[in-house]
């Protein structure tokens, strides 16, 4: 756990959660921490509270369902997207995300599109940052299969869509949290950023 | 352009399982039961450890065609066991593209010097430990994910306390080491020097660490998880005990909300007897599974 505000209590510093019923959330949070977050682990409902905004990390996308349900954070979840604030959804996180679960992004994930272990992979991934393409880790990773209109295509691999925006939700397909690349946390953070000084 | 089975994208799936409950399984309908109690991963096999225990006799690789079946009845990852040292039944299990594949003392060792050199296959390995340098052995070897051995078949969690402490304690002893002590302690743990002096550095393994062993009960998850297992396998303990559904359910909320004594208390209510037992000090020595490997 790296910090517990109190909610409110962040002053400049943006307070981010990030849900932890299971799955790669410590790598989130130490990315997060280290790009100048506050984060919180989010477990249960309350936990949602005064989060500027919130990460849904890499895991088990069956797991993760299962533990959204038991903990009645489907209705919270969709209620902090509504009212504005960002969401990042990594590999598992994006199949959260999608029409199927969540329905929080226009997406409708594939799951283990590329195939079992042994088709996990490195490549390379253009999403137009400064800096060029990073060096991204797709594990039994998912692809975006269809998407509505509002839905802003951000990079391909082979044809298929990995990364993308919906207003104010981004999905990815890797583990940019796998790394020490920071470019698109950096990026999610700055639409936090972004966020909270258009509700203030 | 595509880099497939490089070390990152290994330890990288032991990443997206942590936090997560590992449940043996030894059909198609267990399977169905373990994903839909939120297990992160099955461990296909043909006997649970206390069967294994019970029955004596050689413990192999499982029939492919049960692994099979286990595979097309649920989407989470399925691992599989190899015997210690018998890299060809590590080339079948590959063959049929299980996602994780646990180099395991529950199995009889096929050899009794060398482990399987786990860097050639595209599919990852977890190994067990009970220390430290047994431990950056296997992932000197290649492997991606460990687990701490602890004594499988028992329901007894001593063991696996014991191995966790053991892993975690020497950790610890290795902050602060000068570089010539981090020699010698490298030389103590017969470990590669430079997996010693990553972990002097970084506090941690280079790889996610479980625990497996004798996790029978919601507390069992818990207490492995507060002695800093990151995640947790369970054998007999699920499919042994009175109602596996409700145990299987409970243990992966304990895993979740290991700190919180109200959560594990709730999930910990109403789950009807645990698997039979067997105190792991009334073991002979010979009968102890944690002794394989080295």
């Amino acid at each position: 756990m790296s910090g517990v505000p109190a909610p409110g209590a962040a002053g400049d510093q943006l307070t981010v959660g990030v849900l932890a019923l299971q799955g790669d959330f410590e790598a989130h949070s130490a990315v997060l921490v280290r790009l100048g977050a506050l984060v919180r682990e989010v477990r249960v409902p309350d936990d949602l509270d005064g989060l500027d905004g919130i990460v849904i990390p890499g895991g088990e996308s069956t797991t993760i369902t299962l533990g959204i349900e038991r903990e009645q954070l489907g209705d919270p979840l969709r209620a902090f997207h509504a009212s504005g604030k960002p969401i990042f959804g990594t590999c598992a996180g994006l199949i959260m995300l999608d029409r199927d679960h969540l329905a929080i992004a226009d997406i409708r994930a594939e799951r283990n599109a590329f195939g079992r272990q042994v088709r996990s992979f490195e490549a390379e991934v253009d999403l137009g940052l400064d800096g060029g393409p990073i060096e991204a880790v797709f594990i039994r990773a998912p692809w975006i299969a269809e998407h509505g209109p509002g839905v802003e295509v951000l990079a391909e691999i082979e044809g298929h869509a990995v990364a993308a925006r919906d207003g104010s939700v981004l999905v990815v397909a890797f583990h940019p949290e796998l790394g020490d690349d920071d470019r698109v946390h950096a990026l999610f953070l700055q639409s936090v950023r972004d966020a909270r000084l258009a509700a203030t | 352009m595509r880099d497939e089975a490089t070390f990152k994208v290994k330890a990288g799936l032991a990443e997206m399982l942590k936090g997560g409950v590992i449940m043996d399984v030894i059909d198609q309908e267990q399977a169905r039961i373990a994903e839909a109690a939120g297990a992160c991963a099955v461990m296909a096999l043909e006997r649970v450890p206390s069967d294994i225990r019970r029955d004596g006799g050689v413990a192999r690789m499982s029939d492919p065609e049960m692994i099979q079946s286990i595979q097309e009845a649920v989407t989470i990852p399925v691992m599989a066991k190899a015997r210690i040292g018998h890299f060809a039944e590590a080339q079948v299990l590959e063959a049929l593209e299980v996602d994780y594949i646990d180099e395991s003392e529950v199995l009889t060792p096929a050899d009794e010097a060398n482990h399987i050199d786990k860097w050639p296959f595209k599919v990852p390995f977890v190994c067990g430990a009970t220390n430290l340098g047994e431990a950056l052995r296997r992932i000197g070897e290649g492997a991606a994910m460990i687990r701490s051995k602890g004594e499988a078949g028992t329901g007894d969690i001593v063991e696996a306390v014991r191995h966790l402490r053991t892993i975690n304690g020497e950790i610890k002893r290795l902050g602060g080491l000068s570089d010539a002590e981090i020699a010698t302690a490298a030389k103590d743990h017969a470990a590669p020097l430079e997996l010693v002096r990553a972990v002097a550095e970084s506090g941690r393994l280079p790889v996610v660490m479980f625990c497996a062993g004798g996790i029978a009960t919601p507390a069992d998850a818990s207490l492995v998880m507060q002695l800093g297992a990151e995640g947790v396998f369970v054998g007999s303990g699920i499919f042994k005990s009175a109602d596996p559904e409700s145990r299987a359910a409970a243990i992966v909320e304990a895993t979740t909300h290991y700190e919180v004594p109200e959560r594990v208390l709730r999930a910990s209510e109403g789950l009807g007897a645990a698997m039979d037992s067997i105190e792991s000090r009334k073991l002979d020595e010979s009968e102890l599974l944690s002794n394989r490997g080295w």
